[in-house]
């Protein structure tokens, strides 16, 4: 055994440490490789039994395993999406042009578009958001913040948790039924985003109280000390350092009001329609509904026109998130502990 | 007298945590509450301004607490009211995570404060020795202090609600040696203005700084007296046991 004199580290007295072929100290498993192979000569060596470099290598093994199979694993997910993204692309494309978003549906596919849809799904969408952020922020404030742990409380908590988990077609037949028939809204723009903001509410809640509660204590403590009521509390401080997190939430919620065609046509979206809407009313038409229109023709042109409207949908999720994302992050830098 | 405590009895569920304990404190003196973990003496201290309001499970069995002629505990009362002439500085430093200059003007601002602002800044800070330090950057966040500045900032806060009492539970528990002694300094200073009562376990820093030491064990109050007194004759076989070191 080689020993480097200008090596005065007393704590690297490993002989595998000290051979040059090695000198890796992170990776053990040569180390003790190293080690089983010149015995155990020296009293200045590191002891260890044959048991437990048998051991080590075995688990060494299976650590490389798994991270084999973990990387496996994300590489399904993401060949899946390569997949989709190539097939949607190359199909829908071509298709893809000012006028498919410029113009109204069609029955002839080459002057079909979807500017009725879009306009409905970005309408849909802002009213849902604002809805749905109003209700569940207020309602996530007065969980964490004002209920103290009664029955009542309690009782919302076991709801809410109920609630997200209650298919999106329940909550159509809920819309038909509260927001169309009994409010009297009609198969109407308003009456989709009240559903969508109803099915969206316990995502906002639960991100939002989640949030809520990672604000320290201390902080609520420091206010009231202040003399802050509890509203002031809430409002300057609690909340601004929860906003993040609830953005994160709304972002959930909006992506996946987005993608909702299933409550709406229940609600009562239809295909066709011809005009933009002026008011709240109107009848309307969203993105997924005419994707789903279309994908169920028998004609390719019409395949193919799904898949366009696919990638407007896709870009328009990219791009309201991205918003939500940018303002995330400043508010972040903003607030950090 | 400004705190008076009566026949006090306080509990957290079942657990009662301060047992019939009347305590009485004076205008412009620093009060220390001494004894072992778990005494009572934190509670005691929260319960004069109302922060035990925060624990569900907290309980006033008996007795009541008077800040001046105000009833602390009375029905009327809006605990509002008492923490804003009561003024809290807490063990672990707690500023907002905004500006240096907010954290100190949002108190006064909501609390209906007319005045200069930047004057109330200024003047909050020189009071609490950390104007030199912070003057050219009132704008950078609060967090962005070292824990003895985030203290004395809080202490800041504190003075600029222009309060009558200013209560600390362990205010120098978390800080190293050199800002333990810049808060000490600071509480001589400004006992000429307020009274103070703090909940120390550092004896030699109760010694110190304080004018009347109560030693409290077992939600008791064991002796009540001048500083010196506690110290040099206590009265009490516990007292002195405890000042020796010979338990807790």
């Amino acid at each position: 055994m080689t020993k480097d004199p200008t090596n005065n580290d007393p704590t690297n007295n490993d002989p595998a440490n000290n051979d040059p072929t090695s000198n890796d100290p992170t990776n053990i498993y040569a180390n003790g490789q190293a080690a089983r192979e010149e015995g155990f000569t020296s009293s200045r060596e590191i002891h260890l039994e044959a048991s437990f470099l048998d051991n080590l290598a075995r688990r060494r093994v299976q650590a490389k395993v798994f991270a084999l199979a973990i990387q496996l694993a994300t590489c399904m997910a993401l060949l899946a999406l390569g997949i989709l993204v190539w097939r949607i692309g190359s199909q829908g494309l071509p298709y893809l042009n000012w006028n498919f978003i410029t113009s109204f549906p069609s029955r002839k596919a080459e002057r079909a578009g979807i500017l009725s849809a879009l306009v409905g799904s970005a309408t849909i969408i802002f009213m849902t958001t604002i809805f749905a952020v109003i209700l569940g922020v207020s309602t996530a404030v007065y969980l964490e913040e004002i209920a103290s742990k009664n029955k009542f409380a309690k009782f919302l908590e076991l709801n809410i948790a109920n609630l997200s988990g209650v298919p999106s077609l329940v909550y159509g037949m809920l819309g038909l039924a509260v927001f169309v028939r009994i409010f009297d809204f009609g198969r109407s723009l308003l009456a989709a985003s009240c559903t969508l903001a109803l099915m969206v509410l316990p995502i906002i809640i639960i991100a939002s109280r989640e949030a809520l509660r990672t604000v320290p204590p201390s902080t609520r403590l420091a206010a009231a000390a202040l003399g802050a009521t509890p509203w002031q509390t809430t409002y300057h401080h609690t909340l601004p350092a929860a906003m993040p997190g609830v953005l994160t939430g709304i972002i959930l919620a909006i992506s996946r009001a987005l993608g909702e065609a299933a409550p709406l046509i229940i609600v009562g979206g239809v295909t066709y329609i011809a005009f933009l809407p002026t008011r709240l009313t109107d009848s309307f038409t969203t993105l997924p509904i005419q994707i789903f229109n279309w994908a169920g023709r028998p004609q390719e042109e019409f395949q193919s026109l799904a898949a366009a409207a696919i990638i407007v949908l896709v870009g328009l999720v990219l791009v309201t998130n991205g918003i939500a994302i940018f303002i995330r992050t400043k508010l972040e830098n903003k607030n950090r502990w | 007298m400004v705190i008076a405590a009566k026949n006090l009895t306080l509990a957290y569920g079942k657990n009662i945590i301060v047992k019939n304990l009347s305590l009485a404190v004076g205008p412009t003196t620093v009060t220390a509450l001494i004894g072992p973990s778990g005494c009572g003496k934190s509670t005691l201290l929260r319960t004069f301004n109302r922060m035990n309001d925060f624990v569900p499970s907290f309980r006033m069995v008996s007795g009541n607490i008077h800040y001046r002629d105000l009833d602390v505990y009375s029905n009327q009362v809006d605990p509002v009211f008492v923490r804003r002439r009561i003024g809290m500085v807490f063990q672990k430093p707690n500023p907002f995570p905004s500006s240096i200059h907010k954290n100190i003007t949002w108190g006064p601002r909501i609390n209906g404060f007319q005045g200069d602002l930047d004057h109330l800044v200024e003047s909050s800070l020189k009071r609490a020795a950390l104007w030199d330090e912070v003057k050219d950057k009132l704008n950078s966040s609060g967090l962005a202090l070292s824990g003895g500045q985030q203290q004395r900032l809080c202490i800041a806060r504190a003075i600029a609600m222009d309060p009558d009492v200013i209560l600390m539970d362990e205010p120098c528990s978390a800080l190293d040696p050199a800002s333990t002694a810049r808060i000490e300094d600071l509480i001589t200073e400004l006992k000429d203005r307020f009274s103070m009562l703090i909940v120390t376990h550092n004896m030699q820093q109760a010694s110190r700084i304080s004018q009347n030491t109560a030693f409290m064990l077992n939600g008791e109050l064991v002796e009540y007296g001048t500083t010196s007194q506690i110290f040099n004759a206590p009265a009490q076989r516990l007292t002195e046991d405890y000042i020796m070191g010979r338990f807790g």
